[in-house]
C-alpha cells in the first residue's frame, strides 16, 4: 500500500452501486492524499447541497459512500444530482482543521518503539523525530468510533501489521503500520506497532461531535515527557483536557453530516 | 416511585433498539438499530407509539419482566412465542399472542418463552423507555457499549425506566400476523466489487444454497457453503464504505452479510448487496437455516423498497380491535429449534488496526 504515487491528470470518478441504499463515488483505488482531498471536497459540497433523501456520507481513502433513502431518492436521480457537484472538483487542503496532539514516546508507553527502530535500522530518537516531523492527513475515520487513519509517513514506515495482534491496545495508543498511523480512541484489540500514547481523549460521548478528528483534518504529534503525559492524563480524567484546533480556516465546524 | 420494568430473567440477548443511529458513520460509529424494522414498527404501532420508537429486541429466548408501574401497555411483534401474563399470586394467567396489545398492572409479570418462526421478537411499551438517546438514538451497540440500557444487553436485576407511569384504559388492538417467511431467494444487487470475483465465483454465489452459521450475530451473518473464487484482483481492497446488506468475502471465500451492527468501513471486497426490502427477512433468519441468492437490477430493488414502505405505511389501517379471548394455535408454531449458542463473531481485523 504505497502512499505517494504519480496521479493521473484527470481521475474520472465512477459510481458504484452498493445496493439500493448506498452509492459509492470512487475516485481511485489507492491510498493517496489527492484522492482523499477530492473525497473530502465532494463530501463538503454534498453537505452544502442538502439533497432531500441523502441520509449521510462516509468519506474513505479513495471514495465517498453516500447513504440515501431510495423511496425519496432513486439512484438515477441521486446520480443526476451528484453530476454537477463533481464538476470542477478540486482536492482541497483547506477544509480540515489543524491539530497538534501531544504524544509521549517514552518506552514505557511506546512499547514497540525499540523494535520498530531496529526493523527500520534507525535509532529510537530518529524514529521519534521522523514521526513527529510528519504532517499527517486524516484519510478517514473507521474501525472504532473516533479512530483516525492518518497518512503521510515516509515509506520506511511501511511495516506490516504485527504477526500477533494484541488482545488489548490501551486507549490513546499511537501506532504505525503500512506507512500510516492510527490513534486508538478506546481500549481495543489491535495489531499495529505502538510508538507513543496521547493523553488527549479522541472520543468523548459528552461532546458533540464526540470524535475529536474528522476526515480531511491535518495532525502533527508533539513529543512530551512522561511527567507531562501523566499530568495531562490526570487533567483528562478530571474532564478538563479539551484540545482545540490550531486554526479554523473558515472551515466546516466538524458538525455531523446528516 | 419510578415506573419501570424489572428484569427477572433477561432472555438470551435482549437489547433496546430503534431505527438506528444516523449521521455518525463518518466518525466510525455503526448505525445499529432493529434487525427487523418491520416488526419493530408493528410493535410500536400496536402499543400506541410512533413507529420508530425504541423497543426491546428479543433474540431466540424471551425475558421475564415484572411490572413496577401502575399500569403499562405492551405489544409484541415478531416470531411466535408463548407470552404469559402472570398474576401477583404466580398463578397461570392470560396468554397473549404476538401482534396484539395488552394493558398490564403493578404486580403482574410478563414472561416470554422461546421464539419460533423468526429469530426476533419486539416488545414495545406505550410511551417508550426513559433512556436518554445517545447520538440521537436509543439503539444499543454492545460492541462499544454505546446507547441502549447501559450500552449492553439486559441482565437480571435491571430496572428499565418507563416514560409513562400509567397506561390509559382503552380497547386493545391487534394486527393480522405479518408474513414473516423468508423469501425463497434473497435478492441482491451485484457489486460494488463483483469484479474481484471470477465468473465461476459469481455463479457459485447465485447458484448454491448456503447455511447460516452459528457464528452469526447482529454485526454479520456468516454463511457456510461453497467458497467463492476471487479473481486476480484478490481479496484485499483499499478500505471503503459498507452498506447495510453488503456481502463481503474475505480470503477464505465464505460470504458474510453485514447487518445492523456492521462496521462503517472495511477492506474486503463486497461481491453484492442484499436489497433493502429483503433485509428485515434476513434479520429474522436463524442459524442453521438455508439461504439462496438471486441477482436483481437496481430498479427492481427500488420497486421492492417502495412496496415495503407502502406496506409499513399501511399497518395502522390494518389494526383491528383485539378479541377478548386469547388462545394460541399450537399447530402454527414451527418445530424449529431456535436456541443457538450466543455468538461472538468479532470481525476478523486482518488489515485493520
Amino acid at each position: 500500500m504505497a502512499i505517494v504515487e504519480p496521479v493521473p491528470a484527470a481521475d474520472q470518478p465512477c459510481f458504484l452501486a452498493s445496493g439500493d441504499t448506498a452509492l459509492i463515488v470512487e475516485f481511485g483505488d489507492r491510498v493517496d492524499q489527492r484522492l482523499s482531498g477530492l473525497v473530502v471536497a465532494l463530501a463538503h459540497r454534498l453537505e452544502q447541497a442538502a439533497i432531500p433523501g441523502v441520509v449521510e456520507m462516509v468519506p474513505t481513502f479513495r471514495s465517498l459512500m453516500v447513504h440515501y433513502d431510495p423511496v425519496k431518492l432513486p439512484q438515477a436521480e441521486l446520480k443526476r444530482r451528484l453530476a454537477p457537484l463533481l464538476e470542477g472538483l478540486e482536492a482541497t487542503g483547506g477544509i480540515g482543521r489543524r491539530w497538534r496532539i501531544p504524544a509521549c514516546y517514552h518506552e514505557s508507553l511506546g512499547v514497540d518503539l525499540i523494535e520498530v527502530a531496529e526493523r527500520m535500522k534507525l535509532s529510537p530518537t530518529e524514529v521519534i523525530e521522523r514521526h513527529s516531523a510528519t504532517t499527517f492527513h486524516v484519510y478517514m475515520m473507521g474501525f472504532l468510533p473516533g479512530l483516525p487513519y492518518l497518512g503521510g509517513l515516509p515509506p520506511e514506515f511501511g511495516l506490516p501489521r504485527r504477526e500477533n495482534p494484541r488482545i488489548r491496545v490501551p486507549k490513546g495508543a499511537v501506532a504505525v503500520a503500512m506507512s500510516m498511523t492510527v490513534i486508538y480512541p478506546l481500549e481495543s484489540p489491535g495489531g499495529w506497532h505502538i510508538l507513543a500514547r496521547t493523553p488527549v481523549p479522541l472520543w468523548d460521548m459528552g461532546a458533540d461531535p464526540p470524535a475529536l478528528l474528522d476526515a480531511g483534518d491535518k495532525v502533527m504529534f508533539e513529543p512530551i515527557p512522561l511527567s507531562r503525559y501523566e499530568a495531562m492524563l490526570a487533567e483528562a480524567a478530571a474532564g478538563r483536557l479539551r484540545l482545540l484546533p490550531e486554526e479554523s480556516p473558515g472551515s466546516r465546524s466538524g458538525s455531523k453530516r446528516a | 416511585m419510578t415506573a419501570a420494568l424489572r428484569v427477572i430473567a433477561p432472555g438470551l440477548m435482549t437489547t433496546l433498539q430503534d431505527l438506528g443511529r444516523r449521521g455518525y458513520q463518518h466518525l466510525g460509529v455503526p448505525v445499529s438499530g432493529a434487525l427487523d424494522p418491520v416488526c419493530l414498527q408493528a410493535a410500536n404501532l400496536l402499543a400506541g407509539n410512533a413507529p420508530g420508537m425504541g423497543a426491546l429486541e428479543i433474540a431466540y429466548q424471551g425475558p421475564t419482566l415484572a411490572i413496577e408501574a401502575d399500569s403499562v401497555r405492551i405489544a409484541a411483534a415478531g416470531g411466535q412465542a408463548a407470552i404469559d401474563i402472570i398474576g401477583p399470586d404466580g398463578g397461570a394467567g392470560q396468554r397473549l399472542a404476538p401482534f396484539e396489545s395488552a394493558r398490564l398492572t403493578r404486580g403482574q409479570t410478563l414472561r416470554i418463552g422461546a421464539l419460533s418462526g423468526s429469530a426476533i421478537l419486539y416488545l414495545a411499551v406505550e410511551g417508550g423507555f426513559a433512556v436518554a438517546p445517545v447520538m440521537g438514538s436509543q439503539s444499543t451497540l454492545t460492541r462499544g457499549g454505546i446507547g441502549g440500557f447501559e450500552g449492553r444487553a439486559l441482565q437480571a436485576g435491571d430496572m428499565l425506566p418507563l416514560r409513562q407511569a400509567a397506561a390509559p384504559e382503552r380497547e386493545e388492538v391487534m394486527l393480522p400476523a405479518l408474513d414473516l417467511r423468508p423469501p425463497a431467494r434473497v435478492r441482491v444487487v451485484l457489486g460494488p466489487q463483483d469484479d474481484h470475483f471470477t465468473q465461476a465465483g459469481l455463479a457459485t454465489l447465485l447458484g448454491s444454497p448456503y447455511t447460516i452459521s452459528r457464528a452469526s450475530d447482529r454485526m454479520g451473518m456468516r454463511l457456510e457453503g461453497p467458497t467463492l473464487e476471487h479473481s486476480a484482483k484478490g481479496y484485499n481492497i483499499v478500505s471503503d464504505g459498507i452498506a447495510p446488506g453488503s456481502v463481503q468475502v474475505p480470503g477464505n471465500g465464505l460470504p458474510i452479510v453485514l447487518l445492523a451492527d456492521r462496521q462503517t468501513t472495511g477492506g474486503y471486497p463486497k461481491v453484492a448487496t442484499v436489497i433493502s426490502a429483503d433485509l428485515p427477512a434476513l434479520g429474522r433468519m436463524t442459524p442453521g437455516a438455508k439461504i439462496a441468492f438471486a441477482a436483481v437490477d437496481i430498479e427492481t430493488a427500488e420497486a421492492a423498497a417502495r412496496a415495503l414502505a407502502l406496506e409499513i405505511a399501511d399497518l395502522p389501517s390494518r389494526m383491528a380491535p383485539a378479541a377478548r379471548k386469547h388462545s394460541i394455535d399450537v399447530d402454527k408454531l414451527l418445530g424449529e429449534n431456535l436456541i443457538s449458542g450466543a455468538v461472538d463473531a468479532r470481525a476478523d481485523p486482518r488489515s485493520e488496526p
